[in-house]
């Protein structure tokens, strides 16, 4: 009768659940993506360093479980990281234990995020902005020294200012 | 039962957007009746006692419809919400008194929840029904006298024959635990009663034996604070309690407020409760030691206090490292502890990163008598937390382990927690954050070392095939093409006219692997694709036991600078069969690594070599369980189907495939009973030379080398003790005999007992 019963309260895992974020590249329905995010063992992880490496990364993500593979983001010219990077789990329960005990810590002295990623396709480790980097660095205004500095839109216009 | 956000209504699979409902439908009262019952006693405008007088009322009404959802949302309450114990027994008692019948059935479906959880090895939750039922005595739904009638069967349980301890435990556990909540008014019922019971209490904990709790410690000796064993703890804090006369000021006792009602209403007896027997497969809780940090009441030498409102911190703290700490296993994963640590100094940041130093401060001045696997947790965290605040720490005010012998707890335990600092980091890092003094201590800069690197290694055996190789490989040359050039490769070990072809040639291995490593070095993702890339090769050249020895020997020369890269490559290598666990278990103990044989990497390497075996064999056996599931639904569909077409035929490739199977699972079992018993032999070989020497020479048997070993197969046990005991009996008979040195045997009876 009670012994497998459980309580709606204790089952949020609010840690857990889906964000807002949909890729906007993914072929299919925004049902198969949710579906298969519910599913993921792949970690998107975000606002790294430039500088942070795979070692730094499997170091940190490794104290949920084993991790299966670490692709670095890359910028789409320079090939260089470019702040981000997936992190694929073997076990569904070592990504939600990163979602909820590492998600929001630092690494290189930065807080990261992460959030499920639907899985890993070639072409997803480069970044999307226009510059061949993040498009979060595209636009943004502050000063960033593990980014590459100004955002690319300010750095243009400084530029501009000097030539 | 899955909430579905507005957002997802659009997004139905049929394309029909819901109609929104109009009336309240009977799942959505259920949800609602959930919700009341789980918010109660959570921060509100209103008063406790007007919230748990107004939910009474909303149940009582709602009963007549929804009695049994009631009734199952509070007997879960009670099993899964035990900080608010006592919210939901006056909520019961409220009930009660103004439906006596509801009381009745409450209280049968707790005792047969209990009976469940009991059969189920659910004997935490157990505990929770346990003191639940006994504070409703207090809010006279249950009769005193029928209380302490379970009581007495639950004592009665130290008298049954040939049962494990750990059964009459958990029932003395359960009777002492409740008592702070129950013990006053039990007394003012039943004095002789209890009395006895108590009695018969002592006697069994006086006669039931402790050799498990050496194992449980954390710290090996006894001073500032004794670990006391669990039941030994509780036992002593009951007689002060009833020394006390049963008065207490922490439990909050809602059903106070509610006296005048209260004992107007009927009390039920509880069913007589029979123990449910011991079976096969019951399985109750390993014992416990009581970790105690802090001793501020009692020593006035002891740590400052920030400030008088610290002590809460200091006992939150106290609480978040015993559970870190305990053994064998924490109750959540460590990195929670870290994150939960990180987060109470964000919202305390005046007082609680003070304390937590301090905590920090005590820990390390008692690193001589940690367990050693408690050290590696210390480490761990103190690392990643380190890693969340800059690494800012007054490392000079350790230097006094400067001085000391570097395999002693307080230097060693500085050097493991740089280079974990270091894994977050960077080397030049690191070294920027300790005063130059501390460079003994600093980790190596992690670069590999490649010994054809250098003109100078010329004439090394090997050396120009090396060279060829790394042209070759740079041409992204095919495995086949490998295969030619490492043919030129003489052999050293053929003094014998040998069978030609693939057999151990260990200069063979050697060039390769150093070559190809030292081209992948530039990060893990490389080495990870050079393994693959060249897999046929690794495994033609590690085909034989001794191949794979080697090959484990060639990466830790290569790589002995970056513990860290070594982990990760034998983890790979593991699971791309290119070694096995055997080899990695015989390679840890091999002579070329006992300089690092107390490193905290090497362990970390060995547990989670054993964890991919243990995961294996589980994996195998699903697959088997699954298979042998599809037949029986094959088997019932073709009962239901009555159709003569369906013959044994089509039960032959599934019945196949569970043969097949049912072998695969026995080899792993074989495999994995054979990965422990090689690291038996070998700790009991390693444990057994160093007893030897020591007493021929006439030292002191307990060096820190010795220490650290002995409590590495500790850990092994307790880390996986439910393996362990599946090839307990092979254990005991090959290794384990009355011959062996009492000091390694003495590990092997302390494991015994936990489940004994």
């Amino acid at each position: 009768m009670c012994s497998g019963g459980t309580l709606s309260i204790l089952r949020s895992d609010s840690y857990v659940d889906l964000s807002q974020y949909r890729d906007q590249h993914f072929r299919g329905t925004r049902y198969d993506q949710e579906r298969l995010l519910r599913k993921s063992c792949t970690l998107y992880v975000g606002n790294l360093s430039f500088y942070t490496t795979e070692e730094q990364i499997h170091e940190l993500f490794g104290k949920s479980g084993d991790i299966k593979k670490i692709i670095m983001g890359l910028d789409k010219v320079k090939k260089t990281a470019c702040g981000f990077c997936f992190v694929e789990y073997y076990a569904r329960g070592d990504a939600e234990n990163a979602m909820r005990y590492i998600n929001g810590t630092r690494l290189d002295d930065r807080i990261i995020r992460t959030d499920w990623d639907a899985g890993f396709k070639e072409g997803r480790q480069y970044g999307r902005g226009r510059s061949g980097g993040q498009v979060r660095d595209e636009y943004r205004q502050d000063y960033d020294a593990g980014r590459g500095g100004y955002g690319k839109t300010v750095q243009c216009q400084l530029l501009f200012k000097w030539c | 039962m899955s909430r579905r956000r507005h957002s997802d209504d659009s997004d139905d699979s049929d394309g029909q957007p819901h109609k929104r409902r109009r009336t309240s439908e009977p799942s959505e009262i259920e949800e609602r009746l959930e919700s009341l019952i789980c918010r109660v006693g959570e921060k509100s405008n209103s008063s406790l006692e007007s919230n748990l007088e107004g939910l009474a009322g909303v149940l009582e009404a709602d009963l007549p419809n929804y009695k049994s959802k009631i009734l199952r949302i509070l007997c879960t309450v009670a099993r899964l919400l035990p900080e608010k114990l006592t919210v939901y027994t006056t909520l019961v008692g409220l009930l009660n008194a103004r439906n006596y019948n509801f009381g009745g059935e409450f209280v049968e479906a707790m005792i047969r929840q209990l009976k469940e959880c009991l059969k189920v090895n659910m004997y935490n939750e157990a505990v929770h029904l346990v003191r639940f039922l006994s504070d409703l005595v207090n809010c006279h739904v249950i009769a005193a006298p029928s209380m302490v009638a379970m009581f007495e069967n639950f004592v009665s349980v130290t008298q049954e024959e040939d049962v494990p301890q750990v059964r009459c435990d958990w029932y003395i556990f359960a009777f002492l635990s409740s008592l702070p909540w129950v013990g006053k008014e039990l007394y003012e019922k039943k004095d002789a009663e209890m009395d006895r019971l108590l009695s018969q209490t002592e006697s069994y904990l006086k006669r039931r034996q402790k050799i498990h709790v050496p194992m449980l410690q954390v710290w090996t000796a006894d001073k500032p604070h004794p670990q006391e064993e669990y039941l030994d703890c509780l036992w002593s804090q009951i007689q002060k309690l009833k020394k006390d006369r049963w008065q207490e000021r922490h439990i909050l006792r809602p059903y106070l407020a509610f006296d005048s009602i209260l004992c107007e209403a009927l009390q039920h007896n509880l069913p007589p409760f029979t123990p449910p027997p011991h079976t096969e497969d019951s399985v109750y809780p390993m014992p416990r030691v009581i970790f105690r940090m802090f001793d501020y009441t009692d020593d006035p030498e002891g740590p400052v206090m920030p400030g008088s409102h610290s002590v809460e911190r200091f006992v939150i703290e106290e609480v978040i490292f015993a559970e870190l700490f305990q053994l064998p296993s924490p109750p959540h994963i460590e990195v929670m502890y870290t994150t939960l640590l990180i987060e109470l100094c964000k919202l305390q940041p005046g007082s609680l990163p003070q304390v937590l130093a301090q905590a920090t401060e005590m820990l390390y001045m008692r690193l001589d008598t940690m367990n050693t696997t408690c050290v590696d947790r210390f480490i761990n965290w103190f690392s990643h937390h380190l890693s969340n605040f800059q690494f800012r720490w007054s490392w000079e005010d350790w230097s006094d382990c400067l001085t000391q012998d570097l395999e002693k707890p307080k230097p060693k335990f500085v050097r493991e927690v740089l280079e974990k600092c270091m894994r977050l980091s960077y080397h030049q890092r690191i070294i920027d954050i300790v005063p130059a003094s501390f460079s003994v201590l600093s980790p190596a800069n992690p670069v590999c070392i490649y010994k054809y690197g250098d003109e100078s290694n010329r004439s090394l055996p090997g050396y120009t095939v090396a060279l060829c190789l790394t042209i070759a490989i740079k041409n992204k040359a095919s495995n086949d093409e490998i295969f030619s050039i490492l043919k030129d490769v003489p052999n050293p070990n053929q003094d014998d006219d040998d069978d030609e072809g693939f057999t151990f040639n260990p200069l063979k291995i050697e060039v390769f692997v150093q070559t190809l490593l030292h081209l992948a070095a530039k990060s893990f993702s490389h080495s990870f694709s050079a393994l693959a890339k060249f897999h046929e090769v690794f495994k033609t050249l590690a085909e034989s036991d001794e191949g794979k020895l080697h090959v484990l020997r060639v990466v830790y020369e290569v790589w002995k600078n970056h513990p860290q890269m070594i982990a990760v490559l034998v983890d790979k290598m593991i699971r791309t069969q290119i070694v096995d666990c055997a080899a990695v278990a015989n390679w840890i103990f091999s002579s070329e690594l006992a300089h690092d044989f107390t490193r905290f990497y090497i362990w970390e390497i060995l547990h989670s070599t054993i964890r991919k075996m243990n995961k294996h064999v589980l994996k195998i056996h699903k697959e088997l369980e699954d298979t042998k599931a599809r037949l029986a639904r094959q088997h019932k569909r073709r009962d239901s189907d009555d159709d003569d077409r369906s013959s044994d035929r089509e039960d032959g490739p599934l019945e196949e495939q569970i043969e097949r199977l049912q072998e695969k699972v026995e080899s792993a079992q074989s495999e994995q009973k054979n990965l422990f018993l090689v690291i038996f032999q070998r700790f009991i070989m390693l444990l057994t030379e160093h007893l030897v020497r020591c007493e021929t020479g006439g030292i002191d048997v307990f060096t820190p080398w010795y220490k650290s070993c002995i409590e590495r197969l500790q850990q092994i046990f307790l880390q996986h003790h439910q393996i362990i005991q599946q090839y307990m009996v092979t254990f005991e008979n090959l290794l384990f005999t009355a011959e062996l040195d009492h000091h390694i045997l003495a590990v092997f009876q302390q494991f015994c007992a936990l489940q004994a």
